[in-house]
């Protein structure tokens, strides 16, 4: 069984990383048209330092995940700290009524958040994408905090305060540090979903103030260039290196007992 | 070393009352087990005590302090969970500091303290260690390292023993009782567990329904029950109905049973309670109660013999009697029992 195992995981590796692995090379190859044979040049490097256009989307696309990773993270974590420690009334239709928002169409969603914004004078730009942004990652935040809730025993807060904490002291000395790792990913995923984001955020652009993914999208129309590979690359690379320090330091599925 | 007092405490959770009218004292320096079935109200009671929860009327004082409407954290209680609640991402000794700390002691000061604790509870050099590293019946010292360590005004427990095998259970009962004595604190100790109540207490509180039926000295509560239940919760007891007459009670059959205790007025209905360990097997004429019975049932425990018998009424009666000389009766063999007026009390519904 374990041999098999192993290849099974081997193929499904293979499987995922094949595509970008080529893309990645791609975008070192001399020739503009994606042709063999390989020929190492890093043209498209260059090409890309001196392509603003791009280059400011990737900032923008990294800003706006940041301040959105940020924003996302407090506001869900204080709702999951309401909806797992306090009881209120329509505490359980509040949670219930976070999960929707995940499955809905990010199309569905995106349209309604440019008819809204447009009929209420948000209108679109920076501030619109941040908006957005920020209410399509706050039910991810609060699935993963909520979990990482459930894995820390509510009786630890009140030894606690049995021993002379406050209700606030309780949770900045005991469970804010047990639920260290599980913020820490929730604001990678924060990030990861902002990253990501095509569809609202097209919606939401200006021509003025673009995202990436918009920018490569727009690009593409216009013609391949292996400069959208030397930039596909970068981001990768950077989001690789964040969620590889985050593993290494929060251990994700370690199952070890929270008492 | 404090005594607590609860005065006319009651709890109501939506329409249903958990905690009725609750008036009682913790002496000083006492140890006392709130027994009660599931639902009785011993965690309510002890987290009103703690701060936990606040009463919806009543006075809850430690000392001479009215502290009902202080919270936990200003009630300088000591407090051991069932789960232990060890904090995971601090070492032991930070566990066993954490309260000092909160106290302002710190530093060299806190580490005399910590360690002074860690040696009352016989883990001596396990402050470096964190709680994963220990095993349940250690991590249950650690936790009450922690609680003992701040000098709290009371100390309370809720079930903390449940979790753990027992033997040792048995070995921490022990622990606990030697570290009650040491301390002199005023202890008040929840269980499902009526030997670990009797056994461990000065005083037990036996709760149904939201109030105490009984509380006293483990003798005096298992001599004396005051009601059907408490004879029943504590122990095992039998029940015979009958009327009052001439100083006596006549059961249905005929039979006169006498007591020492006092009855109510010639006439009226009372049921009394008798431990079947009391009742005893005779082969002649007594001047005890005495009554016929065929026995139904025979559990050979070693030491102990239980006898189930049915009276020809059919009243059934429990009967525990010492293996003193291997003989066994058996099945369906009619046998005459006997017991003492001072082991019969009259008990209230
Ligand atoms: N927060 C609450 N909301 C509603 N009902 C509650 C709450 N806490 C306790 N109760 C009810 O109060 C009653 C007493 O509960 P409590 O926990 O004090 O019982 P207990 O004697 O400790 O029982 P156990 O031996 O099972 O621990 C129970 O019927 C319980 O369902
Ligand atoms: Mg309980």
């Amino acid at each position: 069984m374990k041999p098999l195992g192993r290849i099974y995981l081997v193929a499904i590796l293979i499987f995922l990383y094949t595509p970008i692995l080529v893309m990645m090379a791609m975008g070192f190859n001399a020739s503009p048209l994606y042709e063999l044979p390989f020929s190492f040049s890093l043209q498209w490097y260059e090409a890309l330092w001196s392509n603003t256009v791009l280059l400011t989307a990737g900032l923008n696309s990294i800003v706006i995940a940041a301040i959105t990773a940020v924003l996302a993270t407090a506001l869900g974590t204080m709702a999951s700290v309401a909806l797992s420690r306090r009881t209120f009334r329509g505490r359980s239709f509040l949670q219930l009524m976070l999960l929707p928002p995940i499955a809905i169409p990010w199309l569905i969603t995106g349209t309604a958040m440019l008819i809204f914004f447009y009929w209420s004078g948000i209108g679109r730009g920076m501030h619109a994408l941040l908006i957005g942004h920020v209410a399509l990652a706050i039910p991810y935040v609060v699935l993963v905090v909520g979990t990482g809730f459930r894995t820390i025993r509510a009786d630890l807060e009140e030894a606690a305060m049995s021993l002379g904490s406050t209700p606030v002291h309780a949770f900045f000395s005991v469970t804010l540090p047990l639920l260290y790792p599980s913020i820490l990913g929730a604001a990678l995923f924060a990030f990861a979903v902002s990253l990501d984001q095509f569809v609202i955020s097209y919606f939401l652009a200006t021509p003025g103030y673009t995202t990436l993914p918009v920018q490569i999208y727009s690009s593409i129309r216009k013609g391949f260039t292996p400069e959208i590979n030397a930039i596909s690359t970068v981001l990768l690379l950077g989001s690789m290196t964040v969620i590889l320090i985050f593993a290494r330091f929060a251990k994700p599925g370690d199952t070890r007992d929270k008492r | 070393m404090t005594n607590v007092k609860v005065h006319s405490v009651a709890k109501t959770y939506g329409t249903t009352p958990v905690l009725s009218d609750i008036t009682t004292e913790f002496p000083e320096g006492s140890f006392t087990s709130l027994l009660g079935p599931s639902g009785s109200g011993k965690t309510t009671l002890l987290r009103i005590i703690a701060g936990f929860i606040k009463p919806d009327q009543g006075v809850v004082t430690i000392g001479n302090n009215d502290v009902t409407d202080i919270p936990v954290w200003g009630r300088n209680i000591g407090m051991m969970f069932q789960s232990y609640a060890l904090f995971p991402h601090m070492t032991i000794a930070q566990n066993v500091a954490f309260g000092l700390e909160r106290r302002g002691i710190k530093g060299a000061a806190a580490r005399k303290e910590v360690d002074r604790a860690l040696e009352m509870v016989r883990l001596p050099g396990f402050g470096s260690r964190t709680p994963k590293q220990l095993s349940g019946g250690q991590q249950q010292r650690v936790a009450l390292a922690r609680a003992i360590v701040i000098k709290p005004s009371v100390l309370l427990l809720d079930e903390p023993l449940s979790a753990l095998d027992r033997r040792l259970r048995q070995e921490m009962q022990v622990e606990l009782l030697r570290i009650q004595r040491e301390s002199g604190l005023t202890t008040i100790f929840v269980t499902h567990d009526q030997e670990e109540a009797l056994t461990l207490s000065d005083k037990v509180a036996i709760l149904d329904k939201g109030r105490i039926v009984q509380i006293g000295e483990p003798e005096d509560v298992y001599e004396r029950p005051l009601t059907r239940f408490a004879a029943e919760f504590l122990g095992d007891s039998n029940f015979l109905t009958g009327t009052v007459d001439n100083g006596a009670v006549r059961l249905a059959d005929g039979t006169v049973v006498r007591t020492t205790s006092t009855l109510p007025t010639s006439g009226s209905k009372v049921t009394l309670a008798v431990r079947p360990e009391k009742m005893s097997i005779v082969s002649g004429p007594t001047d005890d109660n005495s009554l016929t019975a065929r026995i139904t049932t025979v559990i050979y425990a070693g030491p102990v013999l239980s006898y189930m018998l049915e009276t020809a009424d059919g009243l059934p009666l429990k009967l525990f009697a010492q293996n003193r000389d291997g003989k066994v009766l058996s099945d369906g063999d009619t046998i005459t029992l006997s017991w003492a007026p001072e082991h019969t009390v009259p008990v209230g519904d």
